[in-house]
């Protein structure tokens, strides 16, 4: 190996000049950013007259739909901090909505829960065998966990659900019968409060309390749990020691085994919890959106948690906010959006023309100019029409998503060692 | 014939036999207690699949379904060979399937030009989605796992939006399924009369004109060469000249163009349109069949023969009192077992390797302290 032979390829642009390394925004930072993007919002309500934009009832369905995708997200990134990568998420969240739905009628929803998040682990359990016992492939690993949690669930679910009591209490072969519900939490008096502020259609303050209002009605107990479990994994990740062993075995395993940590059991440590948490996510659906277990009921959520993942940069908060803006879009088709995702696309023109003057600012004349060109374009169409059809409402995560991967890519850093197979003993 | 016999090597060929081998009898072994489990005899359940499946309507049906699939295998392997994962085989063909079948219901030449109009168009379609990820991926850095998800799901709002009457779709005469015009009949592909058996596809063919091209290609040509050394170290695919950003974007590419064909077999030889119950899916059968082959044009074959035998049995054993649904278990262990078989195979072989060699040196080192004594 010589010195010009190197693993790590250039980064795919210089840093400009001067600029601050980026070691995440200070907390002045962040909450200008969130009274920018809110007054834009709150703007583009008023000019458009789209009510529904940020509406209690859109901000709480968006909570509903986001909180899946998150569990699915924070999965992944607890499984390739540790240098795991996990596509068998869809897989792993297939088995927690099975597991939740057969001990879930049978006994109460808190043990479905239990038994959801157990079915994950065992998902999780199976992947870390062949990844890190066996060193095979972990996209290779992932996908035939993918295929197997299918294929086991369906062939379950025609065992359990389509003969017996569960037939008499309303079970097929493709489908568990009904699951009582988990409470959920609205906050006294606030709620209401909220809900009259926003009726008024006051610029900004409206806004705030639809979007407020939305976070504090009909809350359930699980998305309380996801909302903590978010916390706690950035804090034990990101602030003890436990954290950071788990994560130097996602940047350099050798290393890290040459300071003593054993890297074989915080990878299956780590791609257990990743999978439990992703069986949590699946639980989520079993129990909270639809109180029954469906065949096909993930939906690829555990690929769009992933996605989710690498929008935030690895990180927690980046997580939420992605999974937040899939569950925002998937509100929007739900909830008839055509006219609302219509009103977003003048959000989309001021945010391109923004990015377009500092593109132009900075001298990146090419990226500028194409900024501009694709707001003008879409400017001419929101101008041109009044709604966007409601199939192309369902794509708008998976356009967003992959619009901001392509302006934002080359900032976004995954763990060194993410995908890469280790053995013991490799840097003796 | 001594030299050709001399060429193969025993133990590699033992070893790359072992692998297969050893999966597809620890996938037996896991689904037979997975049926005992459920109180049931395998024994019966086996023998029954055995029948049934070298039946000859049987065999017609697995060569058709293994068209398909070999097709998805080859085109998912493309991008293997590169180290690329194209999950948007998906996305690709049915993306492809749909507007070829727009063009070939729009088309009134005749058959022998209107054919490969419906195959350039397919290709030319999956050739462009894949097109997508792979430039954003050399140009952005943007992965391709996570890119070819996004389109999967954005083709299938695409379709969605375009498959509806007064669009490019029309209501059939039933009045409850929607599709587009279906092929004039001089458009069909041929097919071969097997008699009671039914009709093989003609298609087949196709697919090992493919088979045999991605052969050629990637063993034979420069340009094969180039591929499978940026697959496996784009440092020193650099370092001998190869532009690895070219190389990746145009394996997605071809791999795209491949995709295109996928729905072609079912298009031309059996549906003549596309309607909303168009096979899904077979993008990530393509997946577990290139992984079952190794990427290689042959083991991909026997790949797609496998998995359309297990579809036809398995559906079979309903009318035993087994569960059909045991399939996905089976599929889903055989690929997990193959994928730890080779690897431990694998490592069988390097030990073995090491020992010979190692045996190999002490021998040779033995030999010359002899020759220093006698001198």
């Amino acid at each position: 190996m010589t010195a010009t032979m190197t693993d790590t390829p250039p980064p795919a642009a210089p840093k400009a000049a001067g600029a601050p390394q980026r070691t995440g925004r200070s907390l002045v930072q962040i909450l200008m950013l969130v009274a920018g993007a809110l007054l834009l919002l709150a703007a583009v309500r008023v000019i458009t007259g789209s009510q529904d934009l940020d509406s209690a009832g859109q901000v709480s369905a968006a909570l509903g739909l986001a909180v899946p995708i998150g569990l699915a997200g924070l999965a992944g990134l607890w499984s390739e901090r540790a240098g795991v990568v996990n596509i068998g998420l869809e897989g792993m969240m297939i088995l927690g909505t099975f597991g939740a739905g057969w001990i879930g009628w049978q006994t109460s929803p808190w043990l479905g829960l239990l038994m959801g998040i157990g079915f994950g682990v065992i998902g999780g359990l199976v992947h870390a065998v062949a990844t890190v016992t066996f060193g095979v492939d972990h996209i290779v690993s992932g996908v035939a966990i993918n295929l197997l949690a299918l294929g086991a669930t369906q062939y379950l679910a025609k065992l359990f659900f389509a003969g017996g009591a569960a037939a008499n209490a309303g079970g097929n072969p493709k489908q568990s019968p009904p699951v009582a519900s988990l409470p959920d939490v609205t906050v006294p008096g606030l709620s209401d409060g909220l809900h009259s502020i926003e009726s008024h259609h006051w610029f900004l303050i409206s806004d705030l309390a639809g979007i407020l209002g939305g976070l504090v009605t009909h809350l359930s107990v699980v998305t309380v749990l996801a909302a903590l479990l978010f916390a706690g994994s950035w804090w034990l990740l990101w602030r003890t020691p436990f954290g950071l062993r788990l994560r130097s075995c996602g940047e350099n395993p050798t290393a890290a085994e040459s300071l003593g940590v054993n890297v074989y059991s915080y990878k299956y440590a780590a791609v257990a919890v990743s999978g439990g948490l992703a069986g949590l996510g699946g639980a989520f659906l079993a129990l909270v959106t639809s109180h029954t277990y469906l065949e096909g009921q993930t939906g690829g959520r555990g690929y769009i948690g992933l996605a989710a993942m690498i929008f935030g940069n690895w990180r927690p908060g980046g997580l939420a906010m992605g999974a937040g803006l899939f569950g925002y879009s998937d509100a929007l088709q739900l909830r008839n959006g055509g006219t609302t995702v219509h009103a977003l696309l003048l959000l989309l023109v001021v945010l391109l023309v923004a990015l377009a003057g500092w593109k132009l600012y900075r001298k990146a004349m090419l990226q500028g100019v194409i900024s501009l060109v694709m707001a003008a374009v879409i400017l001419v169409w929101y101008l041109l029409t009044d709604t966007v059809p409601s199939d192309f409402v369902g794509a708008t995560p998976y356009v967003v998503t992959l619009l901001v991967l392509s302006l934002s890519a080359q900032r976004l850093r995954m763990p060194k060692a993410d995908g890469m197979r280790y053995r013991k003993g490799q840097g003796k | 014939m001594n030299k050709l016999t001399s060429r193969i090597d025993k133990e590699r060929l033992f070893l790359g036999l072992a692998a297969p081998v050893l999966a597809v009898v620890a996938a037996l072994v896991v689904t037979a207690l997975v049926i005992l489990a459920t109180g049931k005899n395998p024994g019966p359940a086996f023998n029954d699949m055995l029948t049934y499946g070298f039946a000859s309507d049987s065999q017609v049906y697995i060569l058709n379904k293994a068209t398909t699939y070999y097709l998805a295998g080859v085109s998912v392997a493309i991008g293997f060979r590169m180290n690329l994962f194209n999950i948007g085989v998906d996305g690709q063909y049915r993306l492809a399937a749909f507007f070829a079948a727009v063009l070939g219901g729009a088309l009134t030449v005749p058959g022998w030009l209107a054919i490969p109009l419906i195959l350039i168009c397919a290709m030319a379609t999956g050739a462009v989605w894949a097109a997508i990820a792979g430039i954003l991926k050399v140009t952005r850095g943007v992965s391709e796992v996570i890119s070819t998800i996004m389109l999967n799901s954005i083709a299938t709002a695409v379709i969605a939006y375009l498959l509806q009457p007064g669009k490019l779709a029309q209501l059939q005469q039933g009045g409850t399924v929607v599709a587009t015009k279906p092929l004039p009949s001089g458009s069909h592909f041929f097919s071969i009369n097997t008699g009671p058996a039914g009709d093989l596809w003609g298609f087949i063919f196709i697919a090992v004109a493919v088979g045999i091209a991605y052969w050629f290609v990637l063993g034979r040509t420069r340009f094969g060469y180039d591929l499978r050394t940026v697959g496996q170290s784009e440092s020193a695919a650099a370092a001998s000249g190869v532009s690895v950003k070219k190389m990746i974007a145009t394996s997605m590419i071809i791999s795209g163009a491949v995709a295109g064909l996928i729905g072609m077999p079912t298009l031309l030889n059996d549906s003549y349109q596309f309607s909303s119950d168009f096979p899904t899916g077979i993008g990530f059968t393509g997946i577990a069949i290139a992984l079952l082959g190794r990427n290689n044009p042959i083991g991909i074959a026997l790949g797609a023969l496998l998995w359309g035998f297990l579809e036809r049995t398995t559906n079979h054993l309903e009318f035993q009192g087994y569960d059909k649904e045991i399939l996905g278990v089976i599929q889903g262990v055989i690929v997990l077992c193959v994928v730890i078989a080779y690897e431990v195979v694998r490592r069988y072989g390097l030990k073995r390797q090491q020992q010979k060699v190692g045996a190999e040196l002490a021998a040779q080192a033995a030999a010359q302290s002899k020759k220093q004594e006698v001198a």
